[in-house]
């Protein structure tokens, strides 16, 4: 009788978990940008090619973008970024994998969460644990989050002869909108 | 027998749960054309050009210098004691068509070239093996300041024309191959030379670490004339071959090069070498560049 009970008790999950297994969100805008203010000269680069999901039931989402996508003012800096910094022919994408926690889908406004997860940069995967927010604005979703990567922590060697023109950390914020699929 | 129902309950949910997002997300990934770049670190090889252009809205100020012969001896400082030089800018009027001016003042002369990056080495979506970059350019001479009277020159004979393809490869990270078939127009020349010249340059470099390379280039001219019937050293022509170790520092590329030739227009390195690299008639020089990006890119 018991495992009875539990038998129900799993079907019942299964089901629920399956009729909310269509609530991912895709992102039609995902931005992630980098800044760093060095003594030289500020750099900054914006990637708008980035993909990811959003399953709003569990909290899980991933991003991933290709390196090559970042835009830089200067076009030199952004060969260089591609060629000597991250050698984006030999680590193509950067991505993130992970939960968000701290939400409501009920709750209108700006609520402050938490992600954590793993973030893979230059071939190399970290487990970091950053600030956000989420809003939930009618069947959209906008995700924010604003946080400090090291270089040395993603095996990013700067070369000594510029090493004044780029900071050992740098900015990066993440802008996402969703939507239901 | 519950126990088999709960397992194939439970198994569903665990298939769920495992469900990666970051997987979904690669599969839905569309393969992109994926260009070679930065197969050379700058627009020149040696003396010669790479497939490389600047890019839109950036200014290249380019300062190239040659020596003496090295074979000068402890008199001549091992050719420290002369120097060529060219000062030159190049403008990316966009990505893949440079405009560039400059001054050299071997034979007082003044050089422009329109270079224009046609093809693009890509893989992905698109596969293509090379970049193919073409370049047309003329070099006009200062130098004598007049013609003698009576000697039936004109202005016209002081310019020549230069049309040639770089076809490169980036092989890999650390080894790029270039070809550089090379035509040659004097509207005047020596006695002993055609007006019409053809060469094939090859060239490449092999990257040392993130920021250095080694690079080669040397240039068979097909029309050079026999040496044998030279009335002097004057009239001596040879190929010219050039050995260089690229250094780049941010916004600037320096390369010291060994090199035959001290000329720097086409017309003066193709067809108007006239020391011999292998009996040690070899010049220490550089190039140093600097790119300021006039025009930001949104």
């Amino acid at each position: 009788m018991i495992l009875y009970k539990k038998t129900l008790v799993v079907a019942f999950l299964f089901i629920s978990t399956h009729s909310y297994s269509q609530q991912r969100f895709f992102a039609e805008k995902a931005v992630v940008s980098f800044f760093s203010d060095a003594v030289v000269e500020d750099i900054s680069a914006t990637n708008e090619k980035v993909t990811s999901i959003f399953d709003v039931l569990n909290g899980e989402v991933a991003y991933l973008m290709s390196i090559k996508d970042f835009q830089f003012p200067n076009k030199l800096m952004q060969v260089h970024f591609n060629e000597k910094y991250m050698e984006s022919e030999k680590y193509p994408k950067s991505s993130f994998q992970g939960k968000i926690t701290g939400f409501s889908m009920n709750t209108t406004g700006q609520q402050n969460v938490k992600a954590t997860g793993k973030l893979t940069i230059h071939g190399v995967t970290k487990t970091i644990e950053v600030p956000g927010t989420v809003e939930v604005n009618g069947n959209r979703l906008t995700v924010k989050s604003k946080f400090m990567v090291k270089l040395l922590d993603y095996n990013i060697k700067v070369p000594q002869i510029v090493w004044q023109n780029i900071a050992q950390q740098v900015e990066v914020t993440m802008d996402f909108v969703y939507r239901p699929l | 027998m519950k126990r088999i129902i709960l397992l194939l309950l439970i198994s569903p949910v665990a298939v769920l749960a495992q469900d990666d997002l970051l997987g979904e997300l690669e599969k839905g990934t569309k393969p992109e054309v994926d260009y070679a770049f930065a197969t050379f670190k700058g627009t020149r090889l040696g003396n010669g050009h790479t497939v490389e252009t600047k890019n839109a809205g950036s200014l290249e100020f380019i300062f190239q210098h040659r020596f003496g012969a090295v074979s000068g001896g402890a008199y001549e400082l091992f050719g420290l004691d002369q120097a060529d030089v060219r000062l030159g800018l190049d403008y990316g009027i966009t990505d893949n068509l440079s405009v560039s001016i400059s001054r050299n003042s071997v034979d007082k002369t003044m050089d422009g070239y329109l270079k224009y990056k046609a093809l693009r080495q890509s893989s992905g979506a698109k596969n293509f093996p090379v970049t193919i970059t073409a370049l047309a350019g003329m070099a006009y001479k200062l130098s004598p300041e007049d013609f003698e009277e009576d000697s039936g020159l004109e202005n016209k004979d002081r310019l020549s024309y230069t049309g040639q393809l770089l076809i490169a490869r980036k092989f890999s990270t650390n080894f790029s191959f270039q070809l550089m078939p090379t035509f040659i127009h004097k509207n005047l020349v020596e006695y002993n030379e055609e007006n019409d010249q053809f060469a094939l340059g090859f060239g490449g470099r092999i990257k040392l670490t993130k920021s250095v390379a080694l690079t080669g280039e040397y240039y068979h001219n097909f029309s050079l004339p026999d040496n044998d019937t030279a009335y002097d050293s004057f009239y001596m022509r040879y190929n010219s071959l050039t050995f260089g170790i690229d250094i780049e520092t941010g916004g600037h590329v320096f390369q010291l090069l060994m090199t035959n030739a001290i000329g720097l227009t086409e017309r003066a390195f193709i067809t108007e070498t006239r020391d011999d690299f292998f009996s040690g008639d070899i010049h220490l020089g550089f190039n140093v560049t600097r790119t300021f990006q006039l025009k930001k890119s949104k």
